[in-house]
C-alpha cells in the first residue's frame, strides 16, 4: 500500500506514453517537409480528370490509356465532363505539364522512383511546347495539396502564406 | 438371385459394349455439328492490311533508301554500326538471298545482286505470336501483327520463330544512336525486340505507312487485301507474283511482283 503513488503515477506516465500519437499530432511548422513546388499549366484550368481523381490514380489512368490504345487501338478519351482527349502521354499530358517541374518534383518528394515511362518516351520534345504555355509562377506553397490536409495544418499553411487557400482548385 | 460366373461376365461385357457405343455416337454427333457450325459461319475478315511491292519499279531508282530512311525516322529506329546490333524494320537484301527457290540454273541471273525490300510480312498464322510467352506480339483483327513493348522481356523466342528475319533485338541502348528522335513516337530500351508495325499509328489516322509515301517510284502499294478491289488486288491480278516462303505456311502479306 506504500507504493500507491508509485503505481499511479507510473500508470499516469503509461497512458500519456501509448496515447502520445494521439495528442501530440503533427503541426505543419515543425513536422512538415517542404512540399514540392509544382508548376502547373497556364492555358488549361481542367485536366482530363478532376484533380482528386488524378492525384490518387493518375497511374491507373495512364495503365489504361497504353493498354486500350496499345491493345485495343481506342485513342481517344472522353473525359467525365464530355471533352474528348487523344490518349497519348507525350501529346496530352505533356502538352501541358512539364516532366521537370511536374512530374519529377512530385516523384522526388514522394520518394517514387518507379515509372520507367521516360525510357522510352519522349519528355524533351513536347517540353518547348509546356516550358511556353507554363507562365511557371509558383504557386503558395502547399497549395496544390490543399483538399487533402487535415484542417488544422491548412489553418498553418494559410497563416504561413498569408493567403486564403482555394478549397477546390480550378 | 442368384447370378452365376457365365451370366455376369455375359452382362458386364454388354454393358462395356454399350458404354462405348453411347461414347463413339456422342463424338460422331459432336464432329458433325461441329463441321456444319465451322462452315455456316465462315470467319468473315473485313479488313487484312497487306502490301505489294513492285520489283521492276523499285530497280528503277538505283541506290535508293527512301523507305528505309522515311521508316527509321518516323519509327526511330537506331542506326548502329555493329553489324550484329542492327536494328531493321524495312531494309534490303540482295534478290538471291530473298528468294532462294527461283534460282534454276541460269534464270535468276537477270536479276541477281538486286536489292529488295524487306519487312514484316504480317502473316496469316505467324510463329512469332505462337512462341511469345507473354502475348507481347499478337494479331490484329486486321492482320497486323503487332507488338506491346511494354510487355516484351526480351526472351526472344519470337526472333527464333520468325522464318524471315523481320525482328530485332535491343542489344544496346538505341537512343544514342537515334539522328533526330522524333517526339511522336516512342524509341525503344534495351532488352526488347522491335519490327515494322505496318504503321499502325498512320493507319489510324487514315494515312498510308511512312514507306508507301516516301518511295519516289510507288513501288510499294499498300491495301485492303481482303478488298477484291483494293489497288494490290487488282495488281496480284494483273501480275506474277510471289510471297517469301510460302512453303511455311505462314501466308504472308507481303507480295513481291518479279
Amino acid at each position: 500500500m506504500r507504493d500507491r503513488l508509485w503505481i499511479a503515477a507510473g500508470l499516469v506516465l503509461f497512458v500519456a506514453a501509448i496515447t502520445a500519437p494521439f495528442w501530440y499530432r503533427p503541426t505543419p511548422a515543425r513536422d512538415l517537409a517542404k512540399l514540392p513546388e509544382l508548376a502547373l499549366p497556364a492555358k488549361q484550368k481542367q485536366c482530363v480528370a478532376p484533380v482528386s481523381y488524378m492525384r490518387a490514380s493518375h497511374m491507373v489512368l495512364l495503365t489504361d490509356w497504353r493498354q486500350q490504345v496499345v491493345r485495343e487501338s481506342e485513342r481517344k478519351y472522353v473525359a467525365f465532363n464530355g471533352s474528348v482527349y487523344q490518349k497519348s502521354l507525350t501529346a496530352t499530358c505533356l502538352g501541358c505539364h512539364n516532366k521537370e517541374q511536374f512530374c519529377d518534383r512530385c516523384h522526388t518528394y514522394a520518394g517514387v522512383s518507379g515509372p520507367y515511362c521516360w525510357n522510352c518516351h519522349n519528355a524533351s520534345a513536347s517540353r518547348a511546347v509546356a516550358a511556353s504555355a507554363d507562365t511557371t509562377e509558383p504557386r503558395p506553397e502547399g497549395a496544390h495539396l490543399a483538399e487533402n490536409l487535415p484542417a488544422h495544418i491548412l489553418a498553418e499553411l494559410a497563416s504561413r502564406t498569408n493567403q486564403s487557400l482555394p478549397g477546390s482548385r480550378p | 438371385m442368384k447370378i452365376t460366373r457365365k451370366d455376369f461376365l455375359r452382362l458386364s461385357g454388354l454393358s462395356f459394349l454399350a458404354g462405348g457405343a453411347m461414347e463413339a455416337a456422342r463424338a460422331i454427333a459432336g464432329r458433325s455439328s461441329a463441321a456444319t457450325e465451322s462452315q455456316s459461319t465462315p470467319v468473315a475478315q473485313s479488313v487484312r492490311w497487306g502490301m505489294v511491292v513492285d520489283l521492276r519499279r523499285c530497280q528503277k531508282e538505283k541506290g535508293c533508301t527512301a523507305c528505309t530512311d522515311a521508316c527509321d525516322a518516323a519509327h526511330n529506329v537506331p542506326r548502329l554500326a555493329d553489324p550484329q546490333h542492327q536494328v531493321n524494320w524495312i531494309w534490303t537484301q540482295p534478290y538471291e538471298t530473298v528468294f532462294p527457290f527461283i534460282q534454276n540454273g541460269y534464270a535468276e541471273q537477270s536479276d541477281a545482286g538486286i536489292p529488295v525490300p524487306l519487312l514484316c510480312n504480317h502473316c496469316a498464322s505467324p510463329p512469332c505470336v505462337h512462341v511469345c510467352p507473354t502475348q507481347a506480339t499478337w494479331k490484329r483483327a486486321d492482320g497486323i501483327v503487332m507488338m506491346d513493348w511494354h510487355r516484351c522481356i526480351g526472351c526472344r523466342y519470337c526472333m527464333a520463330a520468325c522464318p524471315y528475319g523481320s525482328r530485332s533485338f535491343n542489344w544496346v541502348d538505341p537512343r544514342p544512336a537515334i539522328a533526330h528522335i522524333n517526339p511522336d513516337f516512342p524509341t525503344r530500351s534495351k532488352g526488347v525486340v522491335e519490327k515494322c508495325n505496318f504503321c499502325e499509328e498512320r493507319l489510324a489516322n487514315g494515312l498510308k505507312p511512312s514507306c508507301v509515301d516516301a518511295c519516289p517510284q510507288k513501288a510499294l502499294v499498300f491495301g485492303n487485301l481482303a478488298d477484291p478491289n483494293s489497288e494490290p488486288r487488282q495488281l496480284l491480278r494483273q501480275r506474277f507474283a510471289v510471297q517469301r516462303e510460302p512453303e511455311l505456311g505462314t501466308g504472308p502479306s507481303v507480295y513481291y511482283l518479279v
